[in-house]
């Protein structure tokens, strides 16, 4: 059975600027999908393609192993949400859900039923006779929500929705997003550059670094398991050691960070070959120590930075050998008394917890 | 507003701005409103005291006959000054750069040519046997009389005035968020719908004040009837012009430069509600 969307060998340039290149990638049927990357990544571009508004330079996007490449905008039948929210500024709430169905000429009686229904879902209750001028930015950002999915599309392109709203809110309407897209069961396309928000609301993540996908795959296997140093320092924190003298014992890679040594899984060896490599740590699965622990390997000197109090942790930034510098996340009284500022401490990890990446 | 956010310093000193505030509407009052005072008292004075001059305007065929053409010759040219400039404004907003560039170039170079002049180049276009009724001629309409009628001076008006009716329009379409379009586009409707359904109702403010402007700019025009009526088209302002000038009927000349005030006005105050209106059903 075909994909719901696949992008097939998508390529666009502007000019001499290559947006896209070469991306291929298939969307499941009711999946929450999002293209996360930094901003000129490429990844608005492939959803304006998706939406039609940009014709691709080459490649093909297919809808059930149908090529719509060549379909204009308003033939393709999906929702868009667009940053800005783009509202119809002389019409109300209510005519401005209920744009779609008139274009498609929906009797009256199931507009109004259709739209109140919409009104609900987004919960806008009471703002029907309102212009969008009118309402807040969230608000706001309901109206083009309900707007989007009011006809019932069978993929709703998000472009950075949320990025003008203020942080509690956005926390607000990502978990009502999350809430609309299990009651639709529409297949959502989310663009964002906001990597914890990619990771609260999506089933699946791709990563786009200059007009390519890097990796795509579900957030946890991201997060443990990312293919390249981009992806690992873009995705949450990472430190990232750089590794010298490496050499495979066994199922294990050995080498050294300073004077050092450290050990950790063997990478697949066409990764590294030949090129440097970076031993890379979460911060919550690196271990903060006074007493110097029993161990010859996985173990650095590290002196404290700085501390900055979280509530229930504790964030603790230093410098390692080579001039690295370290972050940690603890528990609050992991210590007993906490670090303070130029104070001489050992870091330690499992041989399991660090990943090996070429850098 | 500007001096307070940038603490501009003034240089000539608090009496200095006091003046300069006060300059504006002491040139008003010296070049517009006493002249005008002085004009009103005329209509009721001369030749003798009196509403005389009113009564003669208003009971007169021969003026009721110059107000209806004039309202006539303005509501027609405005009527197709409108949906000329609309179209131009779009695509100078619109358009593709070369496109743009060069209705850019068709709208402001008739600005700095002076009235008078495009009139005269009108009327080498449209006398008889000029190049319209050789262009007509040569598809067969022979005898078509072009020049010295009311169709020649609402030409001459509508090409006057298609500039300044682009502009209002021009900049309310400017604002008109494109991604607004695209969301039309997305939610189904068709590129037709889009216009008809979003951008036309998004630009009528625009085209409210380019209705506004030019229907009161075509009420004072005076050189461009003048010259291509030829006197056959004797549209108010001119009138007034040939009362005050060519009969010395001052008082006459007067009232009716009164009346069409009167009416002017009456229009601006009118569409400012219409477009204040447009503007609380638009928030």
């Amino acid at each position: 059975m075909p994909a719901h969307i696949s992008i097939r060998k998508a390529c666009k340039s502007f000019g001499t600027f290559e947006a896209l290149r070469n991306v291929s990638l298939d969307i499941e049927k009711g999946e929450f999908l999002t293209f996360l990357g930094p901003s000129g990544s490429g990844k608005s571009t492939l959803l304006n393609a998706i939406a039609g508004f940009e014709p691709l330079s080459s490649g093909a996007i297919l809808r059930n192993g149908e090529d719509i490449s060549a379909t204009p905008a308003d033939r393709r039948n999906f929702g868009m949400v667009f940053q800005g929210y783009a509202l119809f500024p002389h019409l109300t709430v209510a005519e401005n859900i209920a744009f779609s169905l008139r274009v498609r000429k929906v009797a009256r009686a199931e507009v109004e039923q259709r739209v109140a229904r919409m009104v609900d879902l987004v919960g806008l209750r009471g703002h029907e006779h309102k212009r969008p001028s009118a309402l807040s930015g969230g608000q706001q950002q309901r109206v083009a929500l309900a707007r989007a999915l009011v006809f019932e599309p069978e993929l709703l392109l998000l472009d950075e929705p949320l990025s003008a709203l203020d942080k509690n809110l956005r926390e607000q309407l990502q978990d009502e997003l999350v809430a609309i897209h299990r009651k639709t069961g529409t297949t959502f396309l989310f663009v964002t550059h906001d990597q914890m928000e990619a990771m609260a609301m999506s089933d699946r993540i791709a990563i786009f670094d200059r007009g390519r996908i890097v990796q795509l795959d579900r957030p946890n296997v991201l997060y443990d398991e990312p293919n390249s140093r981009f992806v690992a320092e873009f995705l949450g924190t990472m430190n990232s050691l750089p590794m010298t003298r490496q050499r495979a014992v066994g199922g294990e890679l050995h080498g050294h960070v300073g004077e050092f040594g450290v050990r950790a899984i063997l990478p697949d060896a066409e990764q590294l070959a030949g090129k440097p490599a970076v031993l890379a740590i979460r911060p919550e699965k690196l271990a903060l120590c006074r007493d110097r622990p029993n161990t010859d390997y996985n173990l650095l000197p590290m002196t404290i930075d700085g501390v900055i109090f979280q509530g229930g942790t504790t964030i603790v930034k230093g410098s390692a050998p080579e001039g690295t510098s370290l972050t940690l996340t603890t528990a609050r009284d992991a210590l007993g008394l906490p670090p303070a500022r130029g104070e001489q401490l050992w870091v330690h990890w499992g041989h399991l917890d660090g990943r090996v990446l070429s850098g | 507003m500007i001096e307070r956010r940038f603490q501009l310093r003034w240089p000539l000193g608090a009496s200095g701005s006091l003046l300069m505030l006060w300059a504006l509407p002491v040139i008003l009052l010296l070049a517009y409103v006493l002249p005008f005072a002085g004009v009103t008292l005329w209509s009721v004075t001369r030749p003798e005291p009196g509403f005389e001059n009113y009564v003669r305007i208003v009971t007169g065929a021969d003026f009721q006959a110059i107000f209806v053409r004039t309202a006539w010759v303005c509501l027609l040219s405005t009527a197709i000054t409108i949906p000329i400039a609309y179209l131009l404004a779009y695509y100078w907003v619109m358009g593709s750069a070369r496109r743009s560039r060069l209705i850019e170039i068709c709208i402001f170079i008739p600005f700095w040519i002076s009235v008078l002049v495009r009139a005269f180049g009108w009327v080498v276009i449209l006398r008889n046997n000029g190049l319209a009724s050789d262009v007509a001629a040569a598809f067969g309409l022979n005898g078509l009389s072009t020049g010295r009628n009311v169709w020649s001076v609402i030409t001459g008006m509508v090409h006057f005035m298609v500039p300044f009716a682009i502009l209002p329009m021009a900049s309310v379409m400017r604002k008109i968020d494109s991604r607004v379009l695209l969301a039309a586009l997305g939610l189904g409707c068709r590129p037709l719908g889009v216009f008809w359904r979003v951008y036309l109702p998004m630009s009528l403010p625009g085209v409210f004040s380019a209705l506004a402007m030019t229907f009161i700019f075509s009420l004072g025009f005076f050189v461009t009837p003048m010259i291509l009526g030829g006197g056959r088209v004797v549209l108010t302002a001119e009138s007034v012009f040939v009362q005050m000038f060519q009969t010395a009927n001052w008082g006459l000349g007067a009232a009716l430069g009164v009346v069409l005030l009167v009416v002017v006005f009456a229009i601006l105050w009118l569409s400012q509600r219409v477009m204040r209106i447009e503007q609380l059903m638009s928030r």
